[in-house]
């Protein structure tokens, strides 16, 4: 560990340390009903909870943080992507012979040679299928979508190898193609999968809802496709030794990825080796694309080292993003507010080799109470590449058609948004019946509107400072706890009292390292610079994928598990001759240094000391996370209030947000520092979606026509105001260390937010994103 | 990008006589060349650095000034006299780029800058006949909403993408050319072309030539000048429609106006017929709006970037009214 790590490790130390003189109880293995939930929850004197700086921080600074396209391996070729500009049809011809006999090229890779692979397993299939694409890879001639990677070029330099790739020239048979989203709805729908669930369902008669509704709103909503724009750009470094394929990756997904690969080149799983130390940035887009399988396929058949980094364009390309929507939301409620009918049903477009329908239908799942409620989402084919999970997937565009729809009722009726929301809070899950684990999404709303002055909005179109319009907006944030099954943990104890912890999880720039070496001094009474948290790496035990934001609990119940086989091997060792001597496992908690007896702090013995008594160099333990039975028992939902302050330009149009606040419901904070900067991006994120991402999909070329930074609009930093975040901090007693996860929270409900505060300051409802200048002239 | 010859010409002379070579193109900054030539949408053959030959900014005594064409974005905004005499330049300046952009790209490159029409940076996907005249224009019914509304044509609807021009184009300013038939001036607004049936002819340059400098005539009004430009977020966008304005009123009536336009056309837009109806007449939001009106009469939309007929006509107005201050 570097010198810098230990000194921000030891920074915060200090303090914690000199409270936290109590043995915490370790975990019972699962939260089932009756049972005690996590002892950590209740500790609020140590690490957890504390605003710990990110321990790789000084690394990233000083560029010490190896990337994937940064590790530069002996003799490695650069590559470049040559994409289809045809949608659907043949590759007739190739002239590659400029592109051969350009300088420094050492092979140019086509379907005409490319090793012959098998398909890689589509996400979700199996447990650790990782594609997102279900078609073979440069295996046929066949091309599905304009932008599908065609030719690789490997050559000495990354220049050499672009320069050559320009070189190529392809014709095509081409074949008719389905490129618009009406002509894909006009050949008729299907039912949405997601997760294997179909996202269709309706409870009690909302036609009869709606029409008997004293008050109503029914009303369309769009959103655009966005695509994938992460700092990092896709990249590996590959190389094989023999039959054993080496992959330095951005990944949100190592175990997964590893495992898929093998398929891939059919290969044991134990000859692919994927680390993934550093991302830069995630989004659910760092999965396993075309471009690691091109790049090993290139490594077979030069037998060199090879680095494949997408361009931005090729990123746009290939790894595509969310796809567009088109959503009716409709209410019916009485006069007190009172649902009687909740519906939200649309369509969306998406290609036929793909598994991600955009389920906008999620918030309504969990959001309200009504009488009557229906969802169905309907997709469409299209002949385009793959859109994929992008953060919120589903909610981030669902919160935006459902919480315009909700204050649409509130201006109708004359009422407060807030109390109408509130009004319509649910108490048990309206889909499952079951009770919520933790829900207080009416003290987030009350927090929020206390501190962002909410009482002071007025009437649609009321205030005015200058040329600006002003207004104020509100919307429901929500996303679902998740937890996958397959966590699992190594710890390895070493006779200085110091832990190694090892779990294939991620690190994509979150804080998920910092955090959890948090947990873990606190549960083994550690000290930070005790504990060394390692990740990112195929090798390494779980199966923990950084999506759906359940890393935090994968890694924590993985952690809850590998402590419990620690501490049982550890009383085995310690032997009669030891204070803890005749003590059960659920008798002792990790406390200085050592294990101590729950409630007789005399009853001690440090971890060297155990070990140096049982001349043991190490203790190596592992532990399984048990099945999520938990989200069958309980509705398990973070929930948030996002308020919004905006400008409307009279003159010209622009919009410019002034202030936001996010109120989040989301279990404990395991790092406020960490947390808070997580909440922001999303925020910061959802801004975008609100005013200016989009993804031009030319419908006629069936091509996306911006595929770069220069005109994809992303938030610049003058559009990012003050953003306020709060927190209730109120444990979930069925989560572990009482936490939810929330990577992704903080992009929903903003678009509605910032639509709803347009409304407000202007009288305008705009029901299409991105709200641009345009639709406020 | 495809493989090139670099050589740094150390004076004018040199620079002329290296231009001669086939495929040759000048270097500035480089800030927009360097990206085209990544996307091998330019592939010159030879590029010939001209930085550091005029760099210099030069206040005469017939009160013009004089502006090497290698002077960077950020110098020219620096410079007491641009600021104070010409603010409008100033403002337009800061408001393209960034610091770090502003920091490279030269006066001359600026005004050199192409179209950010995405059909045109999509070499291998669409048609462009800008990139490869008559080919035909998939931004015509495709993703005009940034186009143009004046003076395109069946071949081009793109417009130029610079924020510096549309205030040179306000100030009368004046370009200095030199190449093999010696040196001569034109006047910005004759500087580039509309695009007719030959988009890929941007300006009046013949090959070899090289711009050397720009003169900014004295001009009394340019004191009272402003910049605005309307865009898609706050920063780091271009223009959808900018307006540069100076304006003199005297007892409620406008004793003199420049107006020129951004993101509407393939050139910067000189506005005279506006200017025209203005001049003697009434300083009124009314009156500029009137007048903003007349000059955007002949605009064309296209399927998406309709709205910038209104939003030019009420930029105008709010422009020349803040101009105008009190006395309007």
């Amino acid at each position: 560990m570097s010198n810098i790590l230990q000194d921000a490790k030891n920074a915060v130390q200090g303090v914690a340390q000199m409270v936290m003189q109590k043995a915490v109880q370790l975990a019972p293995d699962s939260f089932i009903p009756g049972g005690r939930p996590d002892p950590l929850i209740r500790e609020q004197h140590g690490n957890v909870g504390k605003p710990l700086s990110r321990l790789d921080g000084p690394q990233k600074v000083r560029g010490a943080a190896p990337f994937a396209a940064e590790f530069a391996l002996d003799r490695m070729l650069y590559a470049s992507v040559a994409f289809s500009t045809v949608v659907r049809g043949r590759i007739s011809r190739i002239d590659m012979a400029a592109a051969e006999a350009a300088p420094g090229v050492a092979l140019v890779m086509t379907h005409l040679n490319a090793p012959r692979m098998a398909k890689v397993p589509l996400l979700m299939s199996k447990p650790k299928a990782a594609g997102g694409i279900d078609l073979p890879i440069m295996q046929d001639d066949r091309v599905h979508w304009s932008g599908q990677p065609i030719a690789l070029v490997l050559a000495e330099t990354q220049e050499q190898a672009d320069h050559a790739r320009s070189l190529l020239r392809f014709e095509y048979e081409t074949e008719p193609a389905v490129t618009a989203f009406a002509a894909a709805k006009a050949l008729g729908t299907e039912t949405g999968q997601f997760m294997g669930q179909p996202l269709k369902m309706e409870r009690g008669d909302t036609a009869k809802g709606l029409a008997l509704a004293q008050y109503k709103v029914d009303r369309t909503y769009t959103t655009p496709r966005h695509s994938h724009n992460a700092i990092e750009l896709h990249a590996c470094t590959v190389a094989w030794d023999g039959d054993t394929l080496r992959v330095h990756d951005a990944s949100q997904m190592v175990a997964h990825t590893a495992w898929s690969l093998a398929q891939v080149f059919g290969i044991e799983e134990g000859q692919v080796h994927v680390t993934s130390p550093f991302v830069g940035g995630g989004f659910g887009g760092k999965g396993l694309w075309w471009h690691q399988v091109l790049a090993a396929a290139a490594a077979k058949l030069t037998e060199r080292p090879v680095r494949l980094t997408l361009s931005r364009e090729g990123v746009h390309r290939v790894v595509g993003g969310r796809t567009c929507t088109e959503q009716r939301v409709a209410i019916g409620a009485r006069a007190d507010g009172t649902f009687d009918a909740l519906v939200h049903t649309g369509t969306v477009v998406i290609s036929r080799h793909n598994p991600m329908p955009e389920p906008f239908i999620l918030p309504v799942m969990s959001a309200y109470a009504s009488g009557s409620l229906k969802f169905d989402l309907e997709v469409a084919h299209i002949d385009m590449l793959a859109n994929t999970f992008m953060r919120a997937p589903g909610e981030a565009v669902g919160t935006f058609a459902l919480e315009c729809a909700v204050d649409e009722l509130a201006v109708e009726m004359g009422m407060d948004p807030i109390e109408l929301r509130l009004k319509n809070e649910p108490e048990k899950d309206p889909v499952t019946g079951a009770p919520p684990s933790q829900r207080d999404t009416a003290k987030a709303f009350r927090d929020g509107a206390e501190r962002f002055g909410w009482s002071k909005r007025g009437a649609p179109a009321s205030r005015r400072e200058g040329e600006w319009q002003i207004g104020m907006g509100v919307a429901t944030a929500c996303y679902p706890y998740h937890r996958m099954p397959g966590g699992a943990a190594r710890m390895t104890l070493g006779q200085d009292g110091s832990v190694v912890v090892e779990i294939a999880a991620h690190e994509m720039g979150m804080g998920t390292m910092t955090a959890h070496t948090q947990v873990v001094a606190d549960r083994l009474g550690l000290p930070l610079d005790k504990v060394d948290f390692r990740y990112g790496d195929s090798f390494q035990p779980g199966m923990v994928m950084a999506g759906g934001s359940q890393q935090t609990a994968s890694i924590g119940f993985s952690i809850i598990a590998a402590q419990r086989e620690l501490v049982t091997e550890l009383l085995k060792l310690a032997g009669n001759s030891s204070p803890l001597a005749g003590l059960a496992a659920d008798e002792v908690g990790g406390v200085n240094r050592g294990l101590g007896k729950l409630d007789d702090p005399d009853r001690h013995e440090s971890y060297a000391s155990i070990l140096s008594r049982a001349q043991r160099d190490e203790l190596v333990v592992e532990g399984s996370a048990p099945p999520p039975i938990e989200v069958q028992h309980w509705s398990m939902h973070s929930h948030g209030a996002m308020f919004c302050e905006v400008g409307v330009n009279g003159v010209t149009g622009e919009v410019r947000v002034q202030r936001f606040l996010g109120s989040f419901d989301c279990g404990r904070i395991l790092n406020p520092k960490t947390a808070a900067s997580q909440f922001r991006g999303g925020i910061i994120m959802g801004l975008g979606l609100a005013l200016m991402e989009e993804t031009q999909f030319d419908e006629r070329l069936g091509r996306i026509m911006n595929p770069s930074l220069a005109e994809y609009h992303v938030p610049v930093h003058m559009d990012v105001p003050e953003i306020d975040v709060i927190w209730t901090d109120i444990p979930d007693p069925h989560a572990p260390m009482g936490a939810r996860g929330i990577g992704e929270i903080g992009i929903t409900g903003v678009g509605a937010a910032v639509a709803n505060a347009i409304f407000n300051a202007t009288g305008r409802r705009v029901r299409d994103l991105p709200i641009t200048l345009d639709k406020l002239l | 990008m495809t493989p090139f010859s670099y050589a740094h010409a150390t004076d004018l002379a040199q620079a002329l006589d290296l231009a001669t070579a086939p495929g040759a193109k000048f270097l500035g900054g480089g800030t927009n060349l360097v990206d085209l030539m990544r996307e091998t949408i330019e592939r010159p053959a030879a590029l010939i650095d001209v930085t550091g030959l005029s760099d210099g900014i030069e206040e005469r005594e017939d009160g013009s000034l004089l502006i090497g064409a290698g002077v960077k974005n950020s110098a020219l905004v620096a410079h007491r006299a641009v600021r104070t005499r010409y603010p409008v330049l100033a403002r337009a300046v800061l408001a393209g780029a960034s610091a770090q952009i502003r920091n490279m790209a030269t006066v001359g490159g600026n005004l050199l800058q192409r179209t950010r029409c995405t059909y045109f940076y999509d070499t291998e996907g669409s048609r462009c006949n800008k990139r490869e005249p008559g080919q035909g224009c998939d931004a015509i019914g495709g993703f005009n909403r940034i186009h143009a509304i004046l003076g395109a044509s069946h071949a081009c609807v793109a417009t130029h993408p610079s924020d510096m021009c549309v205030a040179l184009a306000a100030l009368d300013a004046t370009v200095h050319i030199s190449g093999a038939g010696g040196e001569r001036s034109v006047a910005i607004t004759d500087f580039h072309r509309l695009p007719g049936d030959r988009p890929d002819i941007e300006t009046v340059l013949e090959p070899g030539d090289l711009i050397t400098a720009i003169t900014l005539p004295a001009q009394r009004l340019a004191a009272n000048s402003a910049y605005r430009k309307v865009r898609d977020r706050a920063s780091y966008a271009f223009a959808l429609v900018s307006v540069a304005a100076a304006l003199e009123v005297s007892d409620g009536r406008v004793r003199d106006v420049r107006l020129a336009l951004g993101g509407v056309a393939h050139k910067p837009w000189r506005a005279t017929q506006a200017e025209g109806l203005l001049r003697g007449g009434p300083a009124t939001p009314g009156a500029f709006r009137a007048a903003a009106d007349a000059e955007l009469a002949d605009a064309r939309p296209l399927g998406e970037n309709g709205f910038k007929i209104e939003l030019a006509a009420r930029t105008i107005t709010a422009v020349l009214a803040d101009l105008a201050g009190a006395d309007a």
